[in-house]
């Protein structure tokens, strides 16, 4: 039988919302404070989910210390208390939230293979969240 | 169509191991929850019903039947208890939140009479939960 598990995860960082196809005004009007030359950070809080049958023998649908273990090397450690802006994930991207939801489902996708990728979703904020469920997934 | 979700919460313990696995096996696939004498969780129960809103009554569902399915096919077989010794389904099925899951749409799916049971959402901390469908 089929279900989802979720998983969340929290990490800390820091980013700046700025493109350099913008003028500084046009930076400036798009990302307000987000925009500030230092940046500022936030606290992340990481919703991975997967699914698959529930295996007879364990009862699972994949084992939570995998599913850890590649978060905690793949993920955590890259982007736990770093400066987003200067990982080379947002060499060419803005390190916006929905932007670092596709790089974490990339990653997910590419590396993880004890269950089948389901989606990825982040709190910004307790106020903002985003998800993405890959190129080809239509939410009902 | 209109979803509704009612909340529980129940406490339980359990452990986890699979008499056909040797000792070594179990230890390495459960680690820590391979203990034989069980820990325990604060389990917190989304069940989400769905159907049409009812013209005269304005409700998908009268909230106080399905509290009291829940309460009586659920919560008084599974709060408080050791899972694995104490409920039936657990006897030869691994009580993992997967499994919980599982159990808990098979026991409310034939009792639910108006609304459709959508999901079964389990979590077994805040940072866990599955969800099961019914799907096979």
């Amino acid at each position: 039988m089929k279900a989802y598990l979720t998983r969340r995860y929290m990490f800390s960082a820091s980013h700046r919302l700025h493109s350099d196809s913008m003028s500084e005004a046009e930076n400036a009007a798009t990302y307000g404070k987000c925009n500030n030359p230092y940046g500022h950070g936030h606290n992340y809080t990481l919703e991975v989910t997967v699914s698959g049958s529930v295996n007879e023998s364990t009862g699972m649908v994949c084992n939570l210390m995998d599913l850890d273990a590649f978060v905690q090397r793949e993920i955590l450690e890259r982007f736990d208390h770093q400066n987003l802006n200067t990982i080379a994930d947002f060499a060419r991207t803005v390190p916006t939230t929905e932007n670092l939801c596709i790089v974490v489902y990339d990653i997910l996708q590419r590396g993880f293979r004890h269950a089948h990728l389901e989606k990825v979703r982040f709190e910004e904020t307790m106020m903002n969240s985003f998800e993405y469920w890959g190129e080809n997934r239509v939410i009902e | 169509m209109v979803y509704l979700t009612r909340k529980a919460e129940f406490s339980a313990s359990h452990y986890y191991h699979n008499p056909e696995f040797s000792a070594e096996e179990n230890q390495r696939i459960f680690g820590k929850c391979n203990n034989p004498n069980g820990h325990g969780h604060n389990y917190t129960l989304e069940v989400t019903v769905k159907g049409e809103v009812d013209p005269r009554s304005g409700f998908v569902v009268d909230l106080k039947q399905l509290k009291e399915t829940m309460s009586r096919e659920v919560l008084d077989a599974l709060d408080h208890r050791f899972l694995n010794k104490e409920v039936p389904e657990f006897l030869s099925r691994i009580p993992t939140t997967e499994n919980l899951a599982i159990t808990i749409w098979q026991r409310l799916s034939p009792k639910l009479q108006a609304a459709h049971l959508h999901r079964v959402r389990v979590y077994e901390t805040p940072e866990l939960f599955v969800d099961f469908y019914g799907e096979a």
